[in-house]
């Protein structure tokens, strides 16, 4: 359903205060194979208090209609990533000859 | 590390970890937030028919529908924490005040006529506003739009067929779906927000490109779809004013009554106080369900790492 929410004039919102990341359940993020022969794909999060009732809510939450045939739940701790002030390095340095459409090859050969 | 600005400028999205202007994370905050707690406020109107649905099929349906209300709550929730806020956080706000939600739920569903005008209008609605926002700049907050919809589809759609069925019915059916158009059809309008000359912030929002179609655009969209099925139904908008402009291919309206929706927006509108009471009511009575998850976790805890 909605969705946006209007102000009224003279009830301009606060700033929202210092970030906290205080919750009773710890976070998970879910991830969900579509069928078989597909790779598990990161579908979303949510809170819960164990890994059991992390599944059950993740199949509540992310799978209502039928979107996957396997579910699995990982808590948000344990995710490392990579920086994103590190992306130009890691990312940026594609070589060109490692793509087969560097290379002529003469029409004769045909598909290859 | 590309720079906010040239990601807004490119079209491209801007992701949790990016570094981002704090105007721009709390806009998002908020909104992304009330619209979470729209969704959970949402499901009382709705809510308290599924006793009262007419057959078992309508039954199931509504739950179905409901519990989508649910999911999507909880995706918005999760959105808004990529931001950096908690999510008990957010709840406080909401039962505080000092967050809010779409004033359409601080009306009553007083006929079965009112789950099909919600379905049809309010969704509807929403949907004209949530395609547009799952374009915005916030990843997290453009994918979970993008499910929404998906979801939301079906809710309108289910609408329109009990409105549907309701028009062709017996006089007294015709009658309740007219009753539930006349009472849902202004306020799905204000639901689009004040006019574009009165918007106070959406000029950063759009620069920002959380917002990309205006308030009167969005709503002169969802006239132009809407008023035509309403012909079909056979019923008649509460508009006598409504007219078709050739000149401009849209359907001209009345004034919307913004006195009205001003009162609603500051709380006095017929339900606002009910509606946060029963959602605290509800939070506090569940308090001792969250405890044991708790402790049953803490009890069968596997040590991690």
């Amino acid at each position: 359903m909605p969705y946006e929410v209007h102000t009224a004039p003279g009830d301009d919102p606060q700033p929202e205060g210092p970030r906290a990341t205080d919750y009773g359940w710890p976070l998970w993020e879910v991830f969900v194979r579509a069928r078989r022969g597909l790779s598990h794909v990161h579908a979303g999060s949510l809170h819960a208090a164990d890994a059991e009732t992390a599944l059950e809510s993740a199949r509540d939450v992310y799978t209502r209609r039928s979107e996957g045939v396997s579910i699995w739940v990982i808590p948000s701790a344990q995710i490392v990533a990579s920086d994103p002030d590190d992306a130009d390095i890691l990312f940026d340095s594609d070589k060109p000859y490692r793509h087969p459409t560097f290379y002529d090859i003469p029409d004769e050969i045909g598909h290859m | 590390m590309p720079l906010f600005d040239e990601i807004i400028a490119a079209d491209h999205k801007v992701e949790p970890r990016d570094e981002m202007p704090e105007a721009y994370r709390q806009t998002l905050i908020r909104q992304i937030a009330q619209h979470a707690h729209s969704e959970i406020i949402g499901m009382q109107p709705e809510g308290i028919w599924i006793t009262r649905a007419p057959t078992l099929k309508r039954k199931a349906i509504l739950m179905a529908k409901v519990q989508d209300e649910a999911g999507h709550g909880l995706y918005l929730y999760s959105a808004a924490e990529t931001l950096g806020v908690s999510r008990n956080e957010l709840m406080e706000r909401l039962h505080e005040g000092r967050q809010k939600y779409s004033s359409i739920f601080n009306y009553p569903t007083l006929t079965w006529g009112d789950i099909g005008a919600i379905g049809w209008l309010v969704d509807g609605a929403a949907i004209t506003n949530q395609l547009m926002l799952a374009r915005c700049s916030y990843g997290p907050y453009a994918r979970a739009m993008v499910k929404i919809c998906k979801e939301e589809s079906f809710h309108q759609r289910q609408g329109f067929e009990i409105m549907l069925t309701l028009s062709k019915g017996t006089p007294e059916q015709r009658a309740m779906a007219q009753d539930s158009l006349d009472r849902w059809w202004w306020p799905s309008l204000m639901m689009f927000g004040p006019h574009d000359a009165e918007s106070t912030h959406s000029e950063q929002s759009t620069a920002w490109k959380i917002k990309r179609v205006s308030n009167d655009r969005l709503r002169q969209e969802f006239i132009d779809m809407t008023v035509p099925q309403a012909e079909f139904l056979g019923l008649t908008v509460p508009d006598p004013e409504l007219r078709w402009n050739e000149q401009t291919n849209h359907y001209d309206t009345g004034p919307i009554d913004w006195d009205e929706f001003w009162a609603v927006v500051k709380g006095n509108g017929p339900l606002n106080r009910q509606r946060i009471d029963h959602k605290i009511a509800v939070w506090e009575e569940n308090a001792w369900v969250r405890k044991a998850a708790e402790a049953y976790a803490a009890k069968h805890m596997v040590p991690q790492g």
